[in-house]
């Protein structure tokens, strides 16, 4: 895609990121650099402050959870406590 | 030794001068004030004092030691930041009142006693609402006095609190204070107040976002690490401080991910990095307070890169809501730039400031065999990446392009962002040099293979946590809304039961003042009645009469007299 359908008229110029190839190529990239830290645990034995953080993939396994949970939890709690954004105007 | 000019001074007297200085020249007046204080500051050394007796109180206006300098240099160059962020500002007040609450906090963290502290405590509520109302918007106002309102309290309960611990312990000195008195317990509500405590947080959330694109930068340096370094220096090791940290940490980034407005976002995300910060003043030993002084060092610094970022995006485009914006990278590379490397710093990536200061809070919980908070502030630290770290950039300068053309930031507000982002590394690349003026010595080496690959792990895996939910459109998208927090309580619940109960008073006023008007009309009735036919009391008596009773009892009074 050589013309993002939203860039105005005085930027005919197209970025590397308006193309989705090349965001794709981004994603799978980051996913590669995360593989290769878990990988990096069977080659150098961390030492960390607590046993269990020691366990392959420690870090990589419970900061996908946390995230994933922490969303998945704040959609929940939108439910609870969304409110019109003039709520508190009168 | 004693000290000629008490630090803050030339910062306070420098913003009560700036109105009268031509508006041309006030953005170098106001410039050179910190930098003047900054030279003096570097010639103030631990054991420096400034000691005199007012109304029979001892009084120290300054004390010199690692913890007060520490403060006093990050405050400093704070100012500085401002300066240079806010030079093309042409009002009067907001600048002007910036200064002195720069300076009053400066002077806070030198205070050795409490009513000085007091003094400075509320010099910084009184400047600081100033600078909030200097948006100029309804919006802005409001939240300015609720702002005042809860700041006020905060001094009231340290002006109690410390008139408790004087009259149990005949001492102004502030040292370490502890819960074993009642004072104590009311000064921990003070500092708790400006810390934002759980509960005693949606002051922060709540005024910071309404301030000027350049005022919020200001706001977000100084009242809450002022808290800290008061609670630092006031309650070391106290363990419920540690729970209260970690609730801190954990529960606003929930917020932040479903808040539109990105400065508010900011604001929760500032209330979870304090959180790590009271975990490190509960923990109490020398490398969680060590911990505890470089994050909140840390954090002026990428806190501020950060709101400035906002700040110039807020300039220019006229909103920092998520819902309005993406794509901006494309008008503002630089800002962008900038803001990734604030939020690189705040997730604490290596070679960024926040890596080498919250591991040593991390590590010192961990050392302390905690294993849930630790796993509560690890969860902390992933969910900071999350939002602050991603959300932030994301929703502003990528995203879907919400086709917004501007112009990169003004000149002035590049040059603070990229000062402030060079400290921000420089402090990640050059850790050893930043500990050296932390309170105590420092035998932590934050570069280790181990803590440089399980740090990568958890921000890579949190990144494609982001990155597969975006894709899957799980991710909530960002709305136009409110999102109900604590503030509620006071905002709505209070406001509903103050006008039930006055609803309900007057209706039971009026409803007395019906039974006593128609009893009134009954009797005046009956008196016309009685008159009418002559009958007992409707008569007058005779003025004779009444002057012989008058004369009975005169003289009765005289003979009591002299009885």
């Amino acid at each position: 895609m050589t013309d993002s359908r939203h860039s105005a008229s005085t930027h005919e110029r197209s970025y590397w990121l308006d193309d989705p190839a090349n965001v794709t190529r981004l994603y799978r990239g980051v996913w590669v650099v995360g593989l290769l830290l878990v990988a990096t645990d069977f080659v150098l034995r961390r030492h960390d402050d607590l046993a269990f953080a020691e366990t392959v993939g420690f870090y990589a396994l419970y900061g996908f959870v946390a995230c994933v949970s922490l969303v998945l939890a704040a959609k929940l709690l939108r439910r609870a406590v969304k409110r019109p954004e003039d709520y508190y105007d009168h | 030794m004693t000290i000629d000019l008490p630090p803050g001074l030339l910062l306070i007297g420098a913003g009560l001068l700036a109105p009268l200085v031509p508006a041309r020249l006030r953005p170098a007046f106001l410039l050179l004030a910190p930098a003047a204080e900054f030279a003096h500051l570097l010639s103030l050394v631990p054991g420096m004092t400034l000691r005199s007796e007012v109304f029979g109180f001892a009084l120290e206006w300054v004390r010199v030691d690692r913890l007060s300098l520490a403060f006093g240099y990050v405050f400093v160059i704070a100012s500085l930041l401002y300066a240079v962020f806010a030079w093309h500002l042409r009002g009067r007040l907001e600048p002007s009142a910036a200064m002195v609450y720069a300076g009053a906090a400066m002077s806070a963290v030198f205070a050795g006693d409490f009513l000085t502290l007091f003094l400075y405590w509320e010099l910084t509520a009184i400047t600081a609402v100033l600078v909030i109302w200097a948006r100029g918007s309804e919006h802005a106002f409001r939240a300015g006095f609720r702002y005042i309102v809860v700041q006020l309290a905060s001094g009231v309960l340290l002006a109690a609190g410390a008139a408790w611990r004087y009259a149990e312990t005949g001492s102004l000195a502030f040292g370490a204070i502890g819960l074993d008195q009642p004072g104590g317990v009311l000064l921990l509500l003070a500092f708790g107040i400006k810390c934002a405590f759980p509960f005693l947080h949606n002051w922060l959330q709540d005024a910071y976002p309404e301030a000027t694109a350049t005022g919020t930068v200001v706001l977000s340096a100084f009242t809450t690490k002022l808290g800290i370094y008061a609670l630092a220096r006031g309650f070391p090791g106290t363990e419920m401080l540690i729970w209260i940290g970690t609730a801190m940490a954990a529960f606003p980034i929930f917020y932040a991910v479903i808040e539109n407005d990105l400065r508010r976002v900011l604001a929760y995300s500032m209330n979870n990095q304090l959180g790590f910060m009271v975990v490190g003043v509960g923990v109490g030993t020398e490398l969680s307070l060590n911990g505890t002084v470089a994050h909140a060092f840390a954090d002026i610094l990428f806190k501020g890169l950060l709101f400035m970022s906002m700040g110039a995006v807020l300039l220019r485009t006229g909103t920092v809501n998520g819902t309005n914006l993406g794509g901006l990278y494309k008008s503002m590379p630089w800002t962008t730039g900038f803001c990734i490397v604030g939020a690189a710093s705040i997730s604490a990536f290596p070679l960024f400031s926040g890596f080498v200061t919250k591991s040593l809070i991390m590590t010192a919980v961990a050392g302390d065999g905690r294993i849930v908070e630790w796993l509560i502030l690890l969860f902390a630290s992933a969910g900071v990446f999350h939002h602050a770290g991603i959300k932030i950039p994301y929703f502003a300068f990528f995203a879907h392009d919400a086709g917004i053309r501007c112009r990169e930031a003004p000149a002035n507000m590049l040059i603070a962002m990229g000062i402030a982002a060079a400290l921000c590394i420089g402090i990640g690349v050059l850790p050893d040099l930043f500990y050296s003026i932390l309170p105590f010595a420092v035998a932590y080496e934050p570069y280790t293979a181990s803590h440089v690959v399980a740090q990568l792990q958890l921000l890579v895996f949190s990144a494609l946590a982001f990155a597969v939910l975006m894709r899957t459109g799980i991710y909530p998208p960002e709305l136009r809304s409110v999102n109900l927090d604590f503030d509620w309580l006071y905002r709505r619940a209070a406001l509903r039961a103050v006008r039930r109960t006055t609803a309900f008073t007057s209706a039971r006023i009026r409803q007395l003042g019906a039974i006593v008007s128609h009893a009134a009309t009954w009797a005046l009735a009956q008196g016309e009645r009685r008159t009418s036919a002559g009958q007992f009391m409707a008569d007058g008596g005779s003025t004779r009469g009444m002057a012989l009773w008058v004369m009975v009892m005169l003289v009765s009074y005289l003979v009591l007299y002299y009885i």
